[in-house]
């Protein structure tokens, strides 16, 4: 009854064919932007943005870069975790060796290296597909975190092997390091997603994300029709890549502010990322969001639930966290085999029928 | 989403701490491939401050609050729970991970939170010039790796020319501590150091201990935790290492880590920093005031192990700096700043740890503004598979200051100059 599309006249194809051609989605969107840019960064404190949101973001931009890869290209890594330690050891060295630079740069440019490195490690996926180049993303993860134990140069030779980032500021405001206040890398956080979720956006809508889904659907009839695998596999590596590196960067540098290669970039990252997307929705920009805040959000909530409100025993509320988490996914998986955004869409076509669904 | 978002604010509006308590947080993991280690420590360290509330009413009159926040050993765990428990006005932190102290150190330096690391995190913080916020005593990782060349040199006649002595550790922050210190003591001594890296968490070592057999060394010294500590005895056992040629640092002594490997375990060495078993008055304590009343943290079967009593010792150091810092500020009500100082003057002597019920049981540790790290003093133990009991079979060894100071200066003057930090206590 609200939610319809009844009476949205479009006079222009460009009205036509804009992101949220319904106007009630317009406005949602317009609304949560106005309360995450405008209202969240003057009531945030120290715990919503260390332990909720700033992980939320940072991980929904590295879901959304292996969207690309994995749910719009049809090319399954698994070596996420590998290409974020790229990213957060790019921003480390480029941190330290030119202090002056701004670290928005220095972001951006661990993510253009994190891309050089992500083609790479796509060469191989003009040969083979499906489980053989899952493999081969797999050495990758295992290769670029032996590379960062194993080579001293790349943690400027400290004793420990932890990388641990110096304060840089954005604006006279610092961003990471200890001064870093919340609402500081909330923003940073914020802008970096919603820059990269625009750009993913229309990535995927335009000529490019038409063949990356080309070369997914079928990568024999995209080439018939004049698609080159080449150029389509090694821009979707680059893309995803660009995405991670990114992702993997504002984690160490704004989140972690320090990190060791073996604990927070391991297999289990490159995993965690996967199970996003498949929860979110391959294929979906809000999915790769439903699934970073699905992976994120709720294991917080319930550990803040079940040891905070209920007082139990912070072990035996570890373990039911895992059960509970673990289950809701198997369920979810049953329910809807195409993730929270396909849920979210069911939703929205019952929604535009309701009160009367004939 | 909205909804999620809505009711994590009121489950963190609920969870506001009581005023005026002494906070003393015990970032736990009892989940996990770290837990079996994790386990006895956190109940050993819940144990020792209900004990104090039980019998003594607390601290200065104060009462003693431990939240529990579980990290299972992960650094993003470590983050949350350091935020959550944050807002709770914590007087100390023992995150008991060198991985979430590392994380942490640029943190609670900003925030101005002590943070305790008994025998583990970063090892230049005993400079407390530069290190205000953190306290390593009664020894570091350094220490431990000097403590025990100094064992093996004491068991070769104090010639190790020629010899060879390789390092198991666990392939992080926490194994790499050592490297240099080991580094720096083969050249002083001329034995020949080979570095086995395992990666966490460390099931998986075959292939280094198929390397140890080929390159026969004298003696493996090893830095593991969790479950790396089970399977690298084990694999010890397996190839037929001799077991008093191996020698663990005192995370890789506990109970757990030897039991698994039966009686092939027979022998093994780790080094310790405090005495072993239940035979200390302390425990007639715990047993009438917490034991016996069902206070007990945790399942309550851990007490008198390694870990347990190294819980209980971090637990009683903090006590003490607590008692010091309200002696010195003159209310019982001290602020994390107060606790710092507290910590500072903290002397512990020998007579002191006999009061305390633990004679003969921890060196005596006497902190002053630049020495945050105490004197590093440790002992070795060794295991008896038929009895399943640990014995002492040194007494305190003192590290290799020679070695040591000029490698802390070094470190921590290069953590001063990234954090542009001057150097305070002058």
């Amino acid at each position: 009854m609200i939610y319809r599309e009844a009476g949205d006249f479009k006079t222009s194809y460009r009205d036509d064919s804009q992101t949220f051609p319904i106007r009630l989605d317009r406005w949602g969107y317009y609304a949560i932007m106005a309360v995450a840019f405008g209202i969240i960064p003057f009531v945030i404190n120290d715990y919503w943005a260390n332990a909720v949101l700033v992980p939320f973001l940072i991980y929904a931009i590295a879901a959304l870069g292996l969207n690309v890869l994995t749910g719009y290209a049809g090319q399954v890594s698994l070596g996420t975790g590998g290409f974020m330690a790229v990213g957060a050891y790019a921003v480390y060295k480029l941190m330290t060796s030119f202090p002056d630079v701004s670290i928005v740069i220095h972001i951006l440019l661990a993510g253009g290296i994190t891309a050089g490195v992500g083609v790479l490690f796509g060469l191989p996926s003009l040969r083979i597909k499906g489980f053989y180049l899952a493999v081969a993303t797999l050495a990758a993860q295992f290769f670029l975190v032996w590379l960062f134990n194993k080579v001293p140069w790349f943690y400027n030779y400290s004793a420990s092997g932890q990388i641990t980032s110096p304060t840089r500021t954005v604006f006279d405001q610092a961003v990471t390091g200890p001064a870093a206040t919340a609402p500081a890398k909330y923003l940073i956080c914020l802008v970096f997603a919603f820059a990269l979720a625009w750009l993913a956006r229309n990535l995927t809508r335009g000529s490019l994300g038409r063949k990356w889904m080309a070369i997914r659907d079928m990568d024999i009839a995209a080439e018939i029709i004049g698609v080159n695998p080449l150029r389509a596999k090694l821009s979707a590596f680059a893309v995803s890549s660009f995405f991670i590196g990114i992702a993997g960067a504002l984690l160490f540098a704004v989140y972690l502010g320090a990190a060791e290669v073996g604990e927070a970039f391991g297999i289990n990252k490159s995993f965690l990322v996967l199970f996003m997307i498949i929860i979110g929705g391959l294929g979906s920009i809000f999915g790769s969001f439903a699934g970073a805040a699905f992976l994120v959000l709720l294991p917080v909530l319930l550990k803040n639930f079940l040891v905070g409100n209920m007082g139990w025993p912070t072990d035996l509320a570890a373990h039911i966290e895992l059960m509970i988490v673990g289950a809701l996914i198997v369920t979810f998986l049953i329910v809807e085999p195409h993730g929270l955004a396909r849920l979210w869409r069911l939703a929205k076509d019952k929604l535009r029928l309701w009160p009367f669904p004939h | 989403m909205k909804l999620t978002l809505a009711a994590l604010a009121t489950t963190m509006m609920v969870a506001s701490p009581a005023l005026a308590d002494l906070i003393v947080p015990n970032m736990s993991y009892r989940t996990g491939p770290y837990a079996a280690n994790g386990i006895p420590y956190a109940d050993g360290f819940a144990d020792y401050f209900t004990l104090l509330n039980e019998r003594d009413g607390g601290i200065g009159g104060q009462l003693v609050q431990v939240p529990e926040c579980e990290t299972a050993y992960n650094t993003e765990k470590g983050v949350e729970c350091y935020e959550s428990l944050r807002t709770q006005n914590p007087l100390v932190l023992n995150p008991l991970s060198t991985g979430i102290t590392y994380q942490l150190i640029p943190r609670i330096s900003q925030d101005g939170i002590p943070l305790y690391t008994p025998g583990y995190g970063r090892t230049s913080a005993k400079d407390g010039s530069v290190f205000e916020w953190v306290f390593n005593a009664p020894a570091n990782y350094w220490d431990g790796a000097s403590v025990a060349v100094k064992h093996i040199l004491d068991q070769e006649g104090g010639d190790l020319s020629g010899k060879k002595i390789a390092l198991v550790y666990h392939n992080s922050a926490y194994g790499k501590e050592p490297i240099r210190t080991l580094q720096e003591l083969s050249e002083k001594h001329g034995f020949e150091l080979v570095e086995l890296p395992v990666d966490a968490p460390g099931q998986e070592q075959k292939s280094q201990w198929l390397q140890i057999r080929r390159e026969q060394p004298d003696y493996v010294i090893m830095y593991a935790w969790g479950v790396m500590n089970q399977v690298a005895i084990q694999e010890a056992v397996n190839i037929r290492f001799p077991m008093d040629k191996f020698i663990g640092i005192w995370w890789s002594g506990s109970e757990n880590d030897v039991r698994a490997a039966g009686a092939g375990a027979e022998g093994y060495k780790a080094l310790t920093f405090h005495g072993v078993g239940r035979d200390y008055p302390l425990y007639e304590d715990l047993q009438t005031h917490v034991y016996d009343k069902g206070l007990a943290a945790g399942a309550g079967d851990q007490a008198g192990s390694v870990l347990y009593s190294r819980g209980a010792y971090a637990a009683l150091v903090i006590a003490e700096a607590i008692a010091k810092a309200q002696e010195l500020a003159g209310t019982p009500e001290i602020t994390p700043a107060q606790m710092r100082d507290g910590f500072e003057a903290l002397d512990i002597t020998a007579e002191r740890m006999a009061e305390l019920g633990l004679p003969d049981f921890g060196a005596p540790i006497a902190l002053s503004c630049d020495n945050h790290g105490g004197d590093g003093l440790a002992r070795v133990q060794q295991w008896n598979a038929a009895e399943g009991t640990w014995s002492l079979i040194t007494d305190f060894i003192e590290p290799d200051a020679e070695i040591l100071d000029p490698l802390i200066k070094e470190d921590s003057a290069a953590y001063a100059a990234e954090a542009g930090l001057t150097a305070r206590c002058n």
